[in-house]
């Protein structure tokens, strides 16, 4: 047998499988290429020579101090953080930022009486009740095709399911902010409805790429079982008969969640 | 705080999306000097490494939602650090490109001989093996690789990561991953050569460049 080349004995040492038994027999009777093989072992004994030195034991509290200041409060107005400039956020985190600033007028802005804040207030409810309104919306979407959808009627083996698991992803991420505002406003009706909402959401995103039709049978499942759906569905139109209720409205009038218990 | 110190990390992170920022504290104690063992084998030196640290577990605290308590706390959060330290790697590489002479500044990829910053002193790799001076040839010869082969040496050898997961750092397929980790290999023993298999060939070779 010929030698090896340098690439096949390192990924011999990297444990990959293809070849290895030809490998490992030629190995046995060919010094040269264990000689090889060595000098390439040689590189990763050099690697382990290259200290790191020892941050010391209080680097942890070191490293806290550094950053404490810098995170944003979360409980108190917890969503400033996200107008730091930082290009990172996710396009959904923005959209949710929105219905965050929202949320937070629409539950502390009417209690100073300063027509300005009103005023703010007011904009932002109206721009949180279009994204919640949206986020709903997109989610009741993906619960409905899920649930219509008649794969095993297709004669499939198995059902890919990537598309639908990557939009609940975005989703749910959403989800868990306007879930923690309506928590900290205390509408907890509305909190109650977005972690069922939440639950499905991620059922769906951890689910594998591919399922079996019994597999996707079990999430339709999951999905009646709740009735999300139609909860999603009420609160959304709550919400736009409550925006819509809202816009000749008085300014003073707080636009408490209510009547929402029909779900 | 005394109370949150002994709590899990799972539990820490609930804590903190409830709104008790002192409970992030906690993850950040348990693990920054992993994350700096890291960053600064990434990075090559203090400065840098301490920076990325704090970067990563800033934006480890913005991204909190996104962890969903479904990986390890300190897998996830050394991802971030790795991602930030790859970043900066490039942006390193760029300034220091746009700083040098034209004919130096296409280092990045092209297999400009290692050797040449290594030539000052040749002792015997006997002498040299295990030897504070081989760790300074290996530091030496890590500059030398791009930062994508850094990093994925760097997760591979020493953190032990599965090609999947530096493929994602590396934003490529795992094929590809797995070539940089060799082509990481490759150029790291030949600027190496001269030490640890050199003899007589290290002269040859150190006087090419």
């Amino acid at each position: 047998m010929k030698h090896t080349t340098e690439e096949e004995l390192f990924a011999y040492r990297e444990g990959e499988m293809k070849g290895r038994e030809t490998i490992a027999a030629h190995l046995q009777e060919c010094g040269e290429c264990r000689a090889e093989l060595e000098r390439i072992e040689e590189v990763f004994r050099a690697l382990n020579a290259m200290p790191v030195p020892d941050p010391g034991e209080e680097y942890g509290t070191k490293v806290w101090r550094q950053i404490a200041n810098r995170l944003p409060e979360r409980r108190v107005n917890w969503w400033t953080g996200f107008f730091f400039p930082r290009p990172l956020m996710a396009m959904g985190a923005v959209a949710a930022l929105l219905i965050v600033a929202f949320l937070a007028g629409r539950y502390t802005g009417p209690k100073k009486p300063v027509d300005e804040i009103l005023d703010a207030s007011k904009v932002r409810e109206r721009v949180l009740v279009v994204a919640v309104g949206e986020h709903l919306g997109k989610s009741e979407m993906i619960l409905m095709e899920l649930s219509n959808a008649q794969p095993a009627a297709a004669g499939k083996k198995l059902i890919n399911i990537s598309a639908a698991q990557r939009r609940a992803e975005d989703l749910v991420e959403e989800n868990r902010l306007y879930r923690q505002t309506a928590l900290n406003g205390g509408d907890n009706a509305m909190a109650n409805t977005l972690d069922e909402l939440q639950r499905v959401l991620l059922d769906v995103a951890n689910s594998p790429a591919e399922v079996t039709p019994a597999q996707f049978q079990s999430i339709q499942k999951r999905i009646a079982a709740q009735g999300i759906l139609l909860k999603v569905r009420v609160v959304r139109q709550e919400l736009r008969a409550g925006a819509a209720g809202s816009k000749p409205a008085p300014a003073q009038k707080d636009s408490t969640p209510k009547a929402r218990n029909k779900a | 705080m005394a109370e949150a110190t002994g709590i899990s990390d799972a539990a820490a992170v609930e804590r903190t999306l409830a709104g008790e920022r002192e409970a992030y504290r906690v993850l950040v104690e348990r693990h920054s000097a992993y994350v700096y063992r890291v960053a600064y084998r990434m990075t090559g030196n203090s400065h840098d490494a301490e920076e990325v640290v704090q970067e990563a577990f800033l934006r480890g605290y913005q991204k909190l939602q996104q962890f969903a308590g479904n990986a390890n706390f300190g897998t996830w959060v050394y991802r971030i650090a790795a991602n930030y330290a790859i970043d900066r790697l490039r942006q390193k590489k760029n300034e220091d490109a746009r700083r040098e002479v034209p004919s130096r500044a296409a280092e990045g990829e092209s297999e400009i001989d290692p050797l040449s910053q290594l030539k000052d002193s040749a002792p015997s790799p006997e002498r040299l093996a295990g030897s504070a001076q081989l760790a300074k040839k290996m530091k030496d010869a890590l500059d030398t690789l791009t930062p994508a082969e850094r990093t994925a040496i760097v997760m591979r050898h020493w953190d032990g990561c599965g090609i999947e997961e530096i493929a994602v750092v590396l934003k490529s397929n795992s094929s590809a991953a797995k070539n940089t980790v060799f082509r990481a290999v490759q150029k790291l023993r030949s600027a190496l050569k001269p030490f640890a298999e050199g003899r007589g060939a290290a002269k040859a070779v150190g006087t090419e460049s």
